[in-house]
């Protein structure tokens, strides 16, 4: 059992209020699973991936754990988790085409990264290329600046610093969104051939985009506004949905093949709920067809099936 | 309608823009009355630069591009205001177009400011709410916001509706819906295909060949500022001639079908390089066509 999360509440402390992005996370990721995280924006995807990594303000933990490989993380102790960072836990984020440093070359900044944790740059200097090989980028990018690569080349190279280490975890925080097709397919395959090679041992996907984890990932946990709506091998997910929810986001989804004049695809109607103040209950409650008396209390996020969790009334009553 | 002949728009680059760089070369297309036509290509391949020239947003450095007829870079002052009316654009980034210290409707009083200005406050009103209704917009819950107070789709849908105050009959989509959500993408391209019907022609700029499936008529596949292949939408999708076309259909991420093991060509991500073989475009099928060196 690689990666326990119990009960993870966090919530952004604003002026205003907390916001409450994400409300009783309770999942496992097992050793070598590759699971993908989906969602609309603003439903607290980013805000799990991030809190297993640097829960910083304005983020504020609130309730819940999590365990890695037999081992607590102090999520709320910045200083602590810095023991982790990079070593057990580790991110490529949002924008890593801006994450390298434009003063330093790619080698120096590497060193750098990599002296901060004790381990010698030239011991680990024939790994590096060898990675380098691995994600296909000509070993002298090493001499040379971020301005001087290509968006793509950027984000391949993140990748290799996020794993040099090779963490328990690596959480990719929308890898894919800011790249082309060809270059999206190659680092989609890229990061299942680390997951391969042991570069790192499970990865968490970010992601709105579930057509690239059906490519990918073992398996999709879907969120809505801040809570966890279903998680499921990733077949299940596209093939057998079981929360309205998930039913409506794929079946929103275009394809090659279907065409505006033979048939319409229908959105999901409404807009998320604010979670500065969310409804109690199912946070889904106001877009939902399905939705009866029973919504007003939260569902548990309950095992239907081997390795198929549910948060969803209706879908409890279906399989009563 | 809008007729592009042999197009090209060259960039200086360098240290002392000592080198050039073809951006767009020698592109012909033409937008018929209601219809879609997709333009796809990747980054680099000049479909924004192409939907900017449309726009008189940058200039030409080669060929025609005629509407009606009339060479668009001909119009001074008062003709070139009536181009405006006539065709717009969106563009990709919600967010950022519009300015965060002012109401998003301003960018209505900015249309009746410059087009509009005998109108009264009345049959303005009027004539906004019906905009707004078309793009499935609740005028009571737009109007007087804020930017930040609003989702990017209504701030998309917005941006189409200031588009459709004006007598507009081209339409230019640069990614219009790249930046929303899976949910709300959707009703945004149900928007477009009900524009359609009623007549608008639409240039949808993409990257994404789901989406220019979905809801283009015909379609432009451009690499490197060429067009490399070009056809009814259905032909080049379900019988793709070139390998450039044939790569970018292997690499879509699908939820009916793994990726095979399709083998990328070393073309993905190359900038053009400027001294490129001016395509040659060959009919290969009825009305569809594609450059010769594939």
């Amino acid at each position: 059992m690689s990666l326990q999360v119990d009960g993870l509440t966090v919530y952004y402390s604003t002026l205003r209020g907390d916001v409450q992005a994400l409300e009783d996370a309770t999942f496992t990721l097992d050793d070598g699973e590759i699971m993908g995280l989906a969602g609309e924006s603003g439903c607290g995807k980013t805000t799990l991936g991030h809190s297993l990594v640097r829960l910083a303000p304005p983020m504020r933990h609130v309730a819940g754990r999590a365990v890695l490989n037999g081992e607590e993380l102090p999520l709320a102790d910045m200083d602590r988790m810095n023991a982790f960072r990079f070593e057990q836990v580790s991110i490529i984020p949002q924008y890593a085409m801006n994450a390298l440093n434009p003063t330093r070359k790619i080698g120096r900044l590497t060193a750098d990264l990599v002296e901060a944790r004790h381990v010698n740059y030239k011991s680990i200097l024939p790994e590096l290329k060898r990675r380098l090989d691995l994600v296909k980028l000509p070993q002298d990018v090493l001499n040379m600046y971020p301005i001087e690569l290509s968006g793509g080349m950027k984000q391949r190279m993140v990748m290799v610093i996020s794993t040099l280490l090779n963490p328990a975890l690596l959480v990719a925080d929308e890898i894919t969104s800011a790249l082309d097709v060809a270059s999206q397919k190659a680092v989609a395959a890229m990061l299942v051939e680390f997951r391969n090679q042991a570069c790192c041992n499970s990865v968490m996907i970010i992601t709105h985009d579930i057509s690239i984890l059906y490519q990918i990932a073992d398996s999709i946990l879907v969120m809505y506004a801040g809570q966890l709506a279903e998680k499921a091998p990733t077949t299940t997910i596209i093939s057998a949905p079981r929360h309205p929810y998930t039913q409506m986001l794929i079946s929103s989804l275009p394809e090659i093949g279907v065409k505006a004049t033979e048939k319409r695809l229908a959105g999901i109607p409404g807009t998320p709920p604010l979670l500065l103040d969310p409804p109690k209950g199912c946070r889904f409650r106001e877009r939902c067809p399905f939705a009866f008396d029973t919504c007003i209390e939260a569902p548990p996020f309950r095992e239907v099936a081997p390795g198929h969790h549910v948060a969803c009334w209706w879908e409890f009553e279906q399989h009563a | 309608m809008l007729k592009l002949d042999g197009v090209s728009k060259v960039y200086r680059t360098g240290t002392f823009g000592g080198k050039l760089l073809r951006a767009v070369d020698n592109v012909s297309f033409d937008v018929a009355d209601g219809e879609v036509l997709a333009l796809i290509g990747e980054s680099g391949s000049g479909k924004t630069t192409l939907g900017k020239m449309i726009l008189r947003l940058a200039g030409i450095d080669g060929g025609t591009i005629t509407f009606d007829g009339t060479d668009i870079t001909t119009y001074r002052g008062r003709a070139l205001k009536e181009y405006y009316r006539r065709v717009q654009g969106v563009f990709q980034d919600p967010f950022s177009s519009y300015n965060p210290i002012f109401k998003a409707d301003r960018v209505f009083r900015l249309v009746r400011e410059e087009f509009f200005p005998g109108m009264g406050g009345e049959a303005w009103a009027d004539k906004v709410h019906a905009a707004l209704h078309s793009v499935g917009l609740n005028p009571e819950h737009v109007l007087s916001k804020f930017p930040h107070q609003l989702s990017g789709g209504q701030l998309q849908r917005f941006l189409i509706a200031r588009a459709l105050l004006l007598d507009t009959r081209v339409l230019v989509a640069d990614e219009i819906i790249s930046m929303l959500d899976a949910s709300t993408r959707i009703d945004v391209l149900n928007l477009l295909a009900d524009l359609r019907d009623k007549g608008l022609s639409i240039l949808f700029i993409t990257h994404d060949l789901s989406l220019a499936y979905y809801i283009s008529d015909r379609v432009v596949i451009l690499q490197r500022g060429q067009v490399v292949e070009m056809g009814a939408t259905e032909r080049v999708f379900k019988n793709p001639l070139h390998n450039y076309t044939r790569m970018l259909l292997g690499c879509v991420p699908r939820i009916d079908a793994k990726w095979s093991n399709v083998q990328l060509p070393e073309i993905a991500g190359q900038p053009p390089d400027g001294a490129g073989e001016p395509a040659i475009l060959i009919e290969a099928e009825g009305e569809h066509f594609v450059a010769a060196a594939g």
